[in-house]
């Protein structure tokens, strides 16, 4: 038996209140949630009827994302009644528990998952919980993140606890130099392409190698939220200097002599030498072209510069199968070149991306230029911040300037839970995490990819190689 | 709140053998606008079940009368992807289903079912492939699942063992309380917290 631990192990041993049986379950300590209002409603209702308490307000974070508008002015109401009471019920379930809640005016209130980091609520070593699948976003900072359904959420809530199953280990070493106009986006969809939506299932991803190490903390944020799109239910990066930089003066950071000694503890945050993994992946970052989505499932993407797959050419019967319906669904011929396919709306948000460097590498995409005629072209910032910062930044004028819509901020369109809805037939390229058919709105069709390639799309009104797209300024 | 025991259950088996069949899928959007779990058996499977005049769609499998009532689904792998949404979970089971059969599940919705009530069996895909075959047949859909055994009898009186965590097993065979049989560590959670702040003043 070694005592080298992954990073993943480190977490776990960290948080276990005591095991339960030898087939790996534990009562694990929970440090935080983030609660948001359409997954919570019955978790509050439960602990009302069970008369029960909750253990530590003050660990939870609330926010209101899913279901507000993102009207460019910005206003308390909701623009339907089942959203609006979810909104009302939630106020009154924070007030009543005491949690904080950043309300839909508040100053910091955001997609759940830009505003954790950015208000410094999520730090390295934390194990997160919440009623969220993206919550493998934390991974980024060094933190084990998850997403639970909503008893899970009472659980946690009446107990700071989960019983919890030990995943296996599986470890992405992403090597090699980006080519110019290529992000982390691409590094996970290539992944999930490479390795299939269900190839982590099980599994808690840690991603290391060079490229990882030169990305920005916000683009390793769009890698680990995005593992979940492979079945990950938990991503990792070991906690660097850029880590601690990103966090340093956040709101809820430690501060002073705290600071020193929780850095001091988050460097020993890494997986041991000589710790075993049970799946090892590997991937070149130098040889990946910019990625698009042209099926249903996050896992059918392809290079740009490639073509619609023929489903003749799959000899699993469940494979072609799937593919035949993906291309039905989205009205695609097999053949087409991937760069032909013409689309009716752009949008630039979700918890994937939508941060402020997103939002500069789309600016720096379409400044001077216009949004094609055709199409329907929206940003909606990750968080209120983020857009206050966009605009203090000139971003904004450059977004309005070329003809798309400047919103505020909420998930919107990428689950087209509020008023954000594509009508059948619409095609969107995105910048989210979820192709599924009906997920922008019944009868809607995604792609999903860059920030950037979704700008470059807007202006040329087709799915565009971002390489060949002419200068960025 | 205690669940329904599941013991043994039997009854009619609809295959859906499609991979990656995800929670929008099996929730959309507009259903999950409660605050409570009242009315999701309507929208479960809601754009394959309905056609676009809110008539049944006949083509659906629930639809179809060899599967009608159907206590089970036979489904494809990675079932239950994507969103955390239990609203997803809340809807099979207003419809009846009380375990769903397939070679793999996400994880999310795989706790969803367990916290439900809901048994989810694995199989080796080889297996589950035939047993879709079977229940695809109209008089060969009826099946029986029995958790105490681990075993799924078909109607031609085959039997398919399968494996369980014995803590899920038995969590379910009871109906279980979850946060009950948590709360009774509250000392030992609470000893844990004390030193694990102490550890970690940031975390206080």
């Amino acid at each position: 038996m070694t005592s080298a631990k992954t990073l993943y192990d480190k977490h776990i041993d960290a948080h276990t209140v005591c095991r339960l049986d030898d087939q790996g379950h534990v009562l694990l300590y929970i440090d935080r949630q983030v609660i948001n209002e359409y997954t919570s409603p019955q978790a509050f209702s439960g602990l009302r009827e069970a008369k029960r308490n909750v253990w530590r307000p003050e660990t939870a974070l609330a926010v209101v994302d899913h279901v507000n508008p993102t009207a460019p002015v910005r206003i308390a109401a909701m623009p339907d009644a089942g959203g609006a009471r979810q909104v009302s019920y939630l106020a009154e379930n924070c007030r009543d528990f005491g949690i904080e809640l950043l309300d839909i005016l508040d100053k910091r209130q955001g997609i759940e998952h830009v505003i954790a980091p950015e208000q410094g609520f999520i730090l390295p070593g934390m194990v997160i919980a919440a009623g969220d699948s993206h919550t493998t976003t934390y991974g980024a900072l060094g933190a084990f993140g998850f997403g639970i359904g909503t008893s899970e959420i009472e659980h946690l809530l009446a107990s700071q606890t989960l019983v919890y199953k030990r995943l296996k280990s599986m470890r992405v070493t992403v090597n090699g130099e980006l080519a110019t106009g290529l992000t982390s986006k691409d590094v996970i969809m290539a992944l999930i392409g490479q390795i299939g939506a269900s190839g982590a299932t099980g599994y808690a991803i840690e991603f290391r190698g060079s490229t990882i190490d030169a990305l920005s903390v916000e683009a390793r944020m769009t890698i680990c939220n995005m593992a979940v799109e492979a079945g990950a239910r938990g991503a990792f990066m070991a906690p660097d200097e850029k880590v601690f930089a990103y966090l340093k003066d956040k709101p809820r950071a430690p501060k002073g002599q705290v600071w020193d000694r929780a850095v001091e503890k988050w460097r020993t945050l890494h997986t041991d030498a000589g710790a075993q993994f049970d799946c090892e992946v590997e991937l070149d970052a130098s040889t990946l072209e910019p990625m698009v989505t042209w099926g249903t499932s996050p896992d059918q993407a392809s290079p740009i510069g490639a073509r619609v797959p023929d489903p003749q050419a799959v000899s699993d019967l469940i494979l072609r199968q799937d593919m035949r319906r993906a291309l039905n669904y989205m009205g695609l011929e097999a053949g087409m070149p991937l760069s032909e396919i013409v689309i009716s709306h752009a949008f630039i948000g979700s918890c994937t991306n939508a941060r402020i460097e997103d939002l500069r590498d789309a600016a720096s995409v379409v400044r001077g230029k216009h949004v094609a005629s055709h199409v329907r072209a929206m940003i909606v910032p990750g968080s209120t911040e983020v857009r206050d910062q966009a605009e203090a930044e000139g971003l904004a004028a450059i977004f309005i300037d070329a003809g798309f819509e400047w919103r505020q901020s909420g998930c919107s369109m990428c689950l087209a839970m509020n008023d954000d809805v594509l009508a059948p037939g619409d095609r969107c390229a995105s910048s989210t995490n979820r192709n599924f058919e009906g997920r922008q709105g019944a009868g809607a069709r995604t792609h999903l990819m860059s920030p950037a390639m979704v700008a470059a799309a807007a202006i040329t009104g087709r799915l565009t190689d971002i390489r060949h797209f002419g200068d960025r300024a | 709140m205690s669940l329904q025991p599941f013991t043994q259950v039997s009854g009619k088996a609809a295959p859906m053998l499609a991979a990656n069949i995800d929670t929008d899928v099996i929730m959309p959007k507009q259903f999950l606008k409660g605050i409570d779990r009242a009315g999701l058996d309507r929208g479960l499977f809601f754009d394959l079940r309905f056609l676009p005049d809110g008539s049944l769609n006949p083509e659906f499998v629930l639809n179809q009368p060899a599967w009608q009532g159907a206590s089970f689904m036979v489904v494809g792998p990675n079932f239950g992807c994507g969103s955390s949404r239990e609203h997803a979970v809340w809807g099979l089971k207003q419809m009846g289903i009380r375990a769903l059969i397939g070679s793999s599940f996400a994880g999310i919705f795989y706790d969803n079912c367990q916290r439900n009530g809901v048994l989810l069996i694995t199989l080796e895909e080889a297996v589950l492939q035939r047993l879709g075959q079977m229940v695809s047949q109209p008089d060969s859909a009826e099946i029986s699942v029995d958790l105490e055994s681990q075993q799924i009898r078909l109607s031609d009186g085959q039997v398919i063992p399968f494996e369980i965590d014995t803590l899920r097993k038995t969590a379910l065979l009871l109906g279980l309380d979850a946060i009950g049989s948590t709360l009774q560590r509250r000392e030992q959670i609470k000893a844990f917290e004390r030193e694990h702040l102490a550890a970690n003043p940031w975390l206080g």
